[in-house]
């Protein structure tokens, strides 16, 4: 009788917890048709391995790199661990949990997330929140993930669930029940691969107009805390016996200082990393403003993105001795598929972008 | 650490598993360990509060105690050496030296609270409209209007004889800060609860399932119906709303209290429930009542039967008021007999309206509801002629009517807790009677106030089912020992149903100004 009542008891908790696991997965937002962005971090686990480049920062390397780009010119294995606004202690886990699956030869950071100290640097609380989940929910459990949480949680993610709705993130996403889409029910247990190994295309095109204005800052300096995550990364890549290579990607909008740029040079020089800053290499990268831009030089478009990691892959290749991989077989075939989706969703888009214009 | 958030639930379900996994005499140990860790989490700024009230409860408590013993030892050993006029010379000293320490405890725990209630609380809430002692910002501290209330009537009862003194002062410490009351009551008697708290528990099904049945209930009245309603309050209280839009208020506000008040006390209790301490009920379905008597021994019991103990009882039958009545009689007959009744009502209400805080708009509170219990007592004679006259009134439908009347009345005179300013509570009032906006039902302000279409529904369906458990408890059998009754499958969906609106449709997390306890600010 005893064993009865408990056998009932353990398979009601069990359905009842499905049940709710599955209602969670059916709430939490698939990002498939709008906002891309918010599936960008997940996919990394269905490419992790094999990767001899790694990038991580925001949409300063996500829209600026073309992993597949770099394949085809120069046979680089690489991949993209970037999110919307990606903060330098996300982008830290991040590179954490990355050699978790794979030692990179090389790391690349984008040194524009220096600018920001703690997650109210950014602005509004609620965006904020906004762009954290969108970084650490697709994210695997691990040390890594629950600390980037601890260190991401705005004040009122804090004062609120604070990192019980990272667990349960049905508690975060209860109320979008009034929202269920067909796309929720069609996503529900898969994805599609919104990214071309993290690199988010964009093949729209919006000239860069006015010059941008340099607004004067009170204190050019990066903060504390912002430092000691560079410097952790730094240590890390130590650890691991990964160059880390410091980059600047050339946009032309957050202003980049000329304050901020003597501060990571010296930072380079006194750690010993090599710094690109590609804004000063904007000719020769042949950046043309009037055509590789989808947003009037905030971010590069797929054109752009193309000859900046022409550029860059040749750096990596000759000065940096990046393997190529091309003569091997399987990476080869593997490598392939990816540039064929590269090719049909460019293709796609530029069709899509074409009966828009027409 | 509030009852409705998840540090709550994760404390809850450690405890609980602490609680029956330990040896049984430890049990209220682990009671006290985890009642000061949530006062703890709650505030450490607090802890000197309450550990002071816990500190002089005991010390006097013990010291009247021991006094009253060695009395009765005393008087004992003397029986016969001693006449009546001695032993009662002897006994009159005791009670003395008791008594200053008993006044001395009373005066300053009380004044500790009058302090807190009149100068450390926002400025919103406080007298002036300023808080006096702002540089202090500690706040009201956490609790301290339920525990000061309950360890008072502690010490009051053992002053009267009426309790024994707790000699552990750990055991006493419990009884002071157990965890589930410190929200928002119920505020217990020793008598009510030391059997329950000190007695090991054996873990027992059906106990546990009841309570937390009872805790999820709770969770659902609160971040269902009262946080979702919240929004809508907030906003009819702006200037413009009057007329029908204030009676509408009035009746968001009813349902708004019920559910926040009620749902905490069903965390409350079902959190004891579980852990096998019964705690005395605070509700009992209050918007059923036809009288306003009735309604006020339906509604936050706990402080009524309080005040009813410690202030109406001892004020009424005191020696100057006998004596008052004994002379007002003779001058004005029955009414004259009854004023002391009328002083006792008056300074029970003004205490209950100062307990919720030293506001003018809750002293108006206690005045409304003191005025219209006493009209009501004295109009007692009309109405029996009235339902002798009458037959249809003791009809069912003229029950109806009074449990309607009753609602209305009583949400009216609730009101008052809205408004800060007295004067705008009567201007609205006033609206009632000459602004028949009754369009604003339907052109569309019901749909400015914060709640959605989707929102009113999950309001109507809550409410509806908060009504039918309510209904189908008239009988004094509690909704759980029916509901037990029905098929086991059918319960276990009923109950996940239960939970997964809890889930969904609860007023929580980030996009939400979830609300604490109304009564938590008291």
């Amino acid at each position: 009788m005893k064993k009865k009542l408990i056998l009932i008891i353990v398979i009601t908790v069990l359905a009842a917890a499905g049940l709710l696991f599955l209602v969670q997965g059916l709430l939490m937002p698939k990002f498939m048709s709008e906002i891309p962005e918010g599936a960008m971090i997940q996919e990394y686990y269905d490419n992790a391995g094999g990767n001899d480049v790694i990038f991580i920062s925001d949409c300063e390397v996500y829209e600026n790199f073309s992993p597949v780009t770099l394949w085809e010119e120069y046979g680089i294995t690489s991949y993209i661990r970037g999110s919307a606004q990606q903060l330098i202690w996300q982008s830290y886990y991040l590179m954490e949990e990355t050699f978790k699956y794979e030692t990179p030869d090389i790391m690349i950071f984008n040194v524009l997330e220096m600018k920001y100290n703690t997650p109210s640097d950014t602005g509004a609380s609620s965006q904020r929140e906004a762009y954290n989940r969108m970084t650490l929910d697709g994210m695997r459990w691990s040390s890594s993930k629950w600390n980037s949480i601890y260190a991401s949680m705005t004040k009122e993610e804090r004062s609120k669930d604070g990192v019980w709705s990272y667990i349960f993130p049905i508690l975060r996403y209860h109320d979008r029940w009034s929202e269920l889409s067909g796309e929720d029910f069609r996503y529900l247990f898969s994805r599609d691969q919104m990214t071309d190994n993290g690199y988010l295309m964009q093949v729209k095109v919006n000239p860069v107009g006015d010059d941008y204005p340099v607004i004067p800052l009170v204190d050019y300096s990066f903060g504390d805390n912002a430092y000691y995550y560079l410097d952790k990364m730094v240590e890390l890549c130590e650890e691991h016996g990964t160059q880390l290579v410091l980059v600047k990607a050339p946009t032309l909008s957050p202003i980049w200082y000329d304050e901020w740029e003597e501060q990571m040079e010296q930072y380079a020089q006194e750690h010993g990393l090599l710094y690109f800053n590609f804004l000063e290499k904007i000719d020769e990268i042949g950046i043309d403003w009037n055509t590789d831009t989808y947003d009037q030089g905030l971010h590069l478009n797929v054109y752009g993105a193309e000859k900046l990691s022409r550029y860059f892959g040749k750096i990596l290749s000759e000065e940096l001795g990046v393997k190529d991989h091309r003569g091997e077989e399987e990476t080869a075939r593997k490598w392939e598929e990816k540039c064929e989706t590269y090719m049909n969703r460019k293709e796609r888009l530029e069709k899509e972008l074409t009966n828009i214009v027409e | 650490m509030s009852f409705t958030s998840i540090d709550f639930l994760a404390f809850f379900g450690i405890l609980i598993i602490l609680y029956y996994a330990l040896p049984k005499k430890i049990q209220w140990i682990v009671l006290l360990v985890a009642s000061y860790t949530f006062y703890t989490l709650a505030g450490l700024k607090y802890i000197g509060f309450i550990l002071f009230t816990t500190i002089t409860t005991y010390l006097v408590t013990r010291y009247m105690d021991e006094n009253l013993q060695r009395q009765d030892l005393y008087l004992k050993k003397h029986k016969t050496e001693m006449s009546k006029e001695e032993k009662k010379a002897y006994k009159k000293e005791v009670k003395s030296r008791n008594r200053l320490w008993f006044v001395i405890t009373i005066v300053v725990n009380f004044g500790i609270l009058f302090f807190c209630k009149a100068c450390l609380v926002d400025p919103l809430h406080s007298m002036s409209g300023s808080a006096v002692f702002s540089f202090l910002s500690v706040g009201l501290p956490f609790g301290i209007s339920f525990y000061m209330f309950q360890s008072m009537g502690y010490v009051i009862d053992v002053y009267r004889g009426k309790a024994q003194a707790e000699r552990n002062f750990f055991r006493l410490a419990l009884f002071v800060s157990f965890f589930p009351q410190l929200v928002q009551g119920p505020i217990s008697k020793w008598e009510q609860l030391k059997d329950s708290l000190f007695t090991p528990h054996a873990f027992d099904r059906r106990q546990v399932a009841f309570g937390l049945q009872r805790v999820l209930w709770g969770f659902f009245k609160k971040l269902v119906i009262a946080d979702r309603i919240a929004v809508a309050i907030g906003t009819l209280k702006g200037t413009e709303y009057t007329g029908v839009s204030f009676f509408v208020l009035t009746v968001f506000y009813a349902v708004q209290i019920y559910g926040d008040f009620t749902g905490g006390i069903d965390i409350a209790i079902g959190v004891g429930e579980t852990l096998g301490v019964k705690m005395p009920e605070n509700f009992i379905r209050p918007f059923f009542s036809k009288n306003i008597a009735e309604y006020w021994r339906r509604w936050h019991i706990s402080l009524n039967e309080w005040m009813k103990s410690y202030i109406f009882y001892p004020i009424t039958v005191s020696g100057p008021m006998l004596k008052l009545a004994l002379k007002t009689r003779a001058k004005l007959g029955r009414f004259g007999m009854r004023i002391p009744v009328y002083i006792g009502s008056l300074l029970t209400w003004l205490g209950t309206g100062v307990w919720h805080g030293f506001n003018f708009h809750f002293i108006l509170w206690g005045l409304i509801n003191c005025v219209v219990i006493v009209i009501s007592e004295e109009l007692n004679p009309a109405y029996d002629r009235f339902h002798n006259r009458f037959s249809w009134s003791n009809k069912r439908g003229y029950d109806v009517f009074q449990i309607i009347r009753m609602f209305v009345l009583m949400n009216l005179i609730r009101a008052t807790d809205l408004f800060n300013d007295v004067g705008d509570y009567f201007r609205r009032i006033g609206s009632l009677a000459w602004e028949f906006n009754f369009h604003v039902l339907w052109d569309g302000t019901m749909m400015n106030l914060g709640l959605s279409v989707a929102d009113y529904i999950i309001l109507i369906c809550g409410i509806i089912i908060m009504f039918l458990v309510s209904f189908f408890s008239r009988d004094d059998v509690s909704f759980r020992v029916k509901f037990q009754k029905v098929p086991r499958v059918l319960r276990y969906v009923l109950l996940f149903l239960l939970l997964l609106s809890v889930i969904l449709f609860g007023s929580y997390g980030i996009g939400y100004d979830a609300s604490s306890f109304i009564y938590n600010q008291f």
